[in-house]
């Protein structure tokens, strides 16, 4: 059978692709679900209508990457995928009742008369963070290990509900909201973006806090984690990746003062790639931390195979066009988007 | 007491609830992208502003039901890990590719084009939106080969084998995509689609002439809807006969739960009506056509057919609910059908627009796709157990470890988040529908400036929400 294996190392490049489809749904979805968590702030209707336009031809294909994190996952290691699945049942469901919620405001809220607006308003919001917070103990959850027995999930209903796990979905919430005002200082003018670039402000100094927390708590809580980051030669060698981080904070932190309109959703998309990259470095070479390496959990080699002689093919024509779409949709929204 | 749930039961209600949810807006958008695409082609090769008019209408509709299928699909293609995860871990080698494929190559293309559909009127040239009408549709399609495709082979696994720890590994993709019931399957459910969104065309259509609204409009409408019941409602016939056979040559236990019979004979009768009995094992009441089935089934008189006796009782199919819901779907079938053969008799006594009993005829039947989509699944599936992957893999074996007490409160959470959230999704489609195609403005904007290609502005701009926050519609 097609068996690419004997050439190249197609589990760690499959590894690296559901990472990266994970990282695209983050930075992708993650401003969509941002502008949703800021929607209830915004001063005025007119104002919310027009968020709701700048996001509303992409969320679809944004949400589409969650699919491929989550297909990609079951079809290129479905050990992980049926043990990480039961193992964070209860976030993951919530998750998906708030995607539903938000997912159906987007049409309904376009449908509905002036009074029950305010339902899909709120559902949006609502479902926004849900989802959000959601996802973020999930990250948590992930972070601090999962117990394992044989093939299968081996722990208990609430093992992922820890004060850690807690935070950190707290801190996707904040996140995220820092992609959403970032978007939206890009994407729209006048008394929107600069309610967006208050926002914005704002949610700089809790990012920064936040991630200051994790990093912190982190090392302290897990012992592989700190032995990889604070053992030499890993300290020197891993440095450039936090002051990387840092000089994000500062540049956007001046964007967002000198009124920029474009570089601070690109910066706060570089602040979310240092810290992905961070949490890859401390969960490496684990899929199930800290119980079962990419490598157990790989599909048979003919299956990762065929999988990525199509992904090969496929991806970029994907990229291609979902570029195609945010090139159609460019420029400042305004809400000539409804139809 | 929540903890004595079972949580194999529990999980397959989740799982049936859920799917049969999300099916019905596939059944739905994957008919209704086709026949916008014909719509639009009509509009821009005729220029006549009918056709603009209804596409504008029922992508709104569209809109709204494909938003409801997308959020429910997200969930199934999650539940897999969630409740069924030991099967995930089993079959993943085989069915994970063709799942990641309906990604890659489905998935997304609707999704990117699916904006571009509904908003990019002003963005991009006519050709280019109709471009992606076309795509989007494509879409749906691709995306039905692939999942029916996963479907089917668990019906009728072939190309794997089963190695160590029950673990299937697969032995030659193109036997497992295209396993033995696969293209009756694909055919019998697009042509489901396809019909399903015909008759609410149709009923629609004849909504608006039995009230005299809209008339011009609701005479396409109801035309092209009467169209296909001619020509596609008797073609499903056929291929569900097809489907049928190929059915009996593989999975011979669902066959004869889906006619009723018990023992196995020579010139087995065809049971119309009757109450199977599980206990007593046999059909209660019955209404029979002497040697019928073995003439459809093996097309002789006097061919044998296995009843279900030939199996062990565990590993039978429940039969009641088979064989109830096979009739179900039938029947409603040849009510298609004879909807065609009214709707071509009333065409030529030229009356099929103004007779009042066929509008309300067509009106009852609107819903009537949905009940059949859902009735022939219940066949299939259920006719499978206790299997999971057929003859290979029990369902029992298939679940999570998960407690009983986590899917019966997720079950409940998807319950009251779907009535409340799909129940409002169906009352905008209706309001949607009582409204109707918009007429106003048939002149307006039609010379304004388009865009960077200098072509004349398709009038929707006109129905763009002003500065005061009208209403969006
Ligand atoms: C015959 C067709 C068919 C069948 C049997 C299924 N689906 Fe489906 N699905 C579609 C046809 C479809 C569709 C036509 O492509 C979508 C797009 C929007 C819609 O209304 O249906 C869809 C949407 C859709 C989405 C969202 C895709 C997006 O973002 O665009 C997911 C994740 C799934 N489905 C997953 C599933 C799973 C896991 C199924 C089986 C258990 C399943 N679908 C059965
Ligand atoms: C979309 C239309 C579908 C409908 C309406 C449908 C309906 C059902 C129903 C009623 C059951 C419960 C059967 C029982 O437990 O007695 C079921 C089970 C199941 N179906 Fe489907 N199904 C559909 C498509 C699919 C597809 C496309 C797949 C896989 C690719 C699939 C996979 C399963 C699985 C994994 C179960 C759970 C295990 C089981 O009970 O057998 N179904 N489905
Ligand atoms: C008119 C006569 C019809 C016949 C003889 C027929 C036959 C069948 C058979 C034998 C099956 C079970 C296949 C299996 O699992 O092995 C089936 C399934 C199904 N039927 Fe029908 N059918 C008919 C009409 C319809 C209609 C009108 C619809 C919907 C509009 C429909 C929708 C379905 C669906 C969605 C399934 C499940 C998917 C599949 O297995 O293909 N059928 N049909």
């Amino acid at each position: 059978m097609f068996d690419l294996s004997q050439y190249i190392d197609v589990a760690l490049v499959w590894y690296v692709l559901i990472a990266t489809a994970v990282f695209l749904y983050v930075l992708l979805d993650g401003f969509d679900l941002g502008v949703g968590i800021l929607f209830p702030f915004a001063p005025s209707d007119k104002c919310r209508d027009r968020m709701m336009s700048s996001i509303a031809p992409f969320w679809d294909g944004n949400e589409t990457w969650l699919i491929l994190g989550g297909g990609g996952l079951f079809a290129a290691f479905p050990m992980a995928y049926a043990i990480l699945m039961p193992a964070f049942y209860v976030p993951i469901i919530v998750m998906l009742l708030g995607l539903i919620l938000r997912g159906v405001s987007f049409e309904f809220r376009f449908k509905a008369r002036e009074r029950s607006r305010k339902i899909w308003d709120y559902a949006f919001h609502f479902g926004s963070i849900i989802a959000t917070f959601s996802q973020g103990m999930v990250l948590g959850a992930f972070v601090q290990g999962v117990q394992v027995s044989g093939r299968s999930y081996g722990g208990g209903m609430f093992d992922w509900l820890s004060g850690f796990s807690l935070m950190t979905g707290l801190a996707l919430v904040f996140g995220y909201a820092l992609l959403g005002a970032t978007w939206l200082i890009m994407k729209t003018e006048d008394i929107t973006q600069d309610w967006a670039r208050r926002c914005a402000g704002y949610l700089f100094a809790y990012v920064a806090f936040f991630m200051g927390m994790v990093s912190l708590v982190s090392p302290i809580m897990n012992d592989h984690i700190r032995e990889l980051w604070f053992s030499r030669p890993n300290i020197f060698l891993l440095q450039p990746l936090p002051m990387l981080s840092v000089l994000f904070f500062f540049l956007l932190w001046r964007d967002i003062r000198h009124k920029n309109d474009n570089r601070p959703f690109f910066l706060s998309q570089g602040i979310f790639l240092t810290n992905y990259i961070g949490l890859g470095i401390s969960t490496w070479p684990w899929l199930v931390p800290f119980e079962i390496t990419f490598r157990r959990a790989a599909a048979a080699p003919e299956s990762q195979s065929l999988m990525l002689a199509g992904t090969v093919f496929l991806l970029p024509i994907v990229l291609a066009y979902t570029g195609y779409c945010y090139y159609v949709f460019r420029g400042k929204s305004s809400h000539d988007s409804t139809y | 007491m929540l903890n004595s749930l079972d949580p194999t039961v529990l999980a397959r209600i989740q799982f049936a609830f859920t799917v049969s949810f999300h099916i019905l807006f596939p059944a739905f958008t994957i008919g209704l992208a086709s026949w916008l695409v014909v719509v639009e082609w009509r509009w821009l090769k005729t220029g006549n502003r009918l056709y603009y008019e209804i596409y504008r209408m029922w992508v709104k509709i569209f809109a709204v039901a494909f938003g409801m299928g997308v959020v429910s699909g997200v969930v199934l293609s999650y539940q897999f890990g969630t409740n069924w995860s030991a099967f995930s871990d089993k079959v993943g080698n085989v069915l994970g590719p063709l799942l990641g494929f309906e990604v890659l190559t489905a998935f997304f293309l609707e999704a990117s084009f699916l904006g571009i559909m509904l908003f990019g009127w002003n963005r991009v040239s006519p050709k280019m939106h109709f471009a992606s009408t076309v795509i989007v549709a494509t879409g749906t399609l691709i995306s039905a080969f692939w999942i029916l495709s996963a479907n089917s082979w668990m019906h009728t696994p072939t190309g794997f084998r089963v190695g160590d720890e029950g673990l299937f590994y697969p032995t030659s993709w193109l036997e497992i995509i295209f396993n033995p019931s696969f293209p009756y399957r694909l055919a019998h459910m697009t042509i489901a689609a396809y019909l399903t969104t015909a008759f609410v065309v149709g009923g629609v259509g004849a909504y608006y002439l039995y009230h005299k609204r809209h008339q011009a409009h609701a005479r396409i409408m109801l035309g092209m809807a009467m169209i296909m019941a001619v020509f596609v409602a008797p073609t499903q016939l056929i291929v569900g006969d097809l489907h049928g056979l190929n059915t009996l040559q593989h999975q011979p236990a669902k066959v004869a739960a889906m006619e009723g019979l018990w023992e196995t004979r020579k010139g087995a009768p065809l049971v119309l009506f009757g109450w199977p009995d599980d206990d007593a094992e046999k059909t209660r009441f019955a209404v029979e056509i002497p040697k019928l089935s073995s003439l459809i089934l093996t097309h002789e008189l006097d061919g044998e057919v296995k009843g279900l006796k030939e199996w062990p009782k565990e590993d039978r199919p429940p039969v009641g609910i088979v064989f109830w819901s096979f009739r179900v779907m039938v029947g409603i079938g040849v009510l298609m059908i004879l909807t065609g053969l009214a709707a071509v008799y009333l065409f030529f006594k030229k009356q099929l627009f103004t007779t009042r009993w066929f509008q309300l005829w067509c009106m009852a039947l609107t819903p009537s796709g949905f009940v059949a989509v859902l009735a022939g699944w219940i066949v299939t599936e259920v006719g499978r157990q206790p299997f999971i992957v057929y003859n290979a893999m029990y369902t029992a074996d298939a679940i999570s470890p998960v407690a009983g007490v986590q899917v019966g409160l997720s079950l409940l959470a998807f319950v009251l988040v779907y009535f409340a959230v799909f129940g409002a999704g169906a009352y905008y489609i209706g309001r949607l529908i009582l409204k109707g195609p918009d007429e106003s403005d048939r002149d307006g904007e039609d010379n304004k400036a388009y865009g960077s290609h200098g072509v004349s502005a398709p009038p929707l701009v006109s129905d763009l929400v002003s500065e005061t926050g009208d209403e969006h519609v």
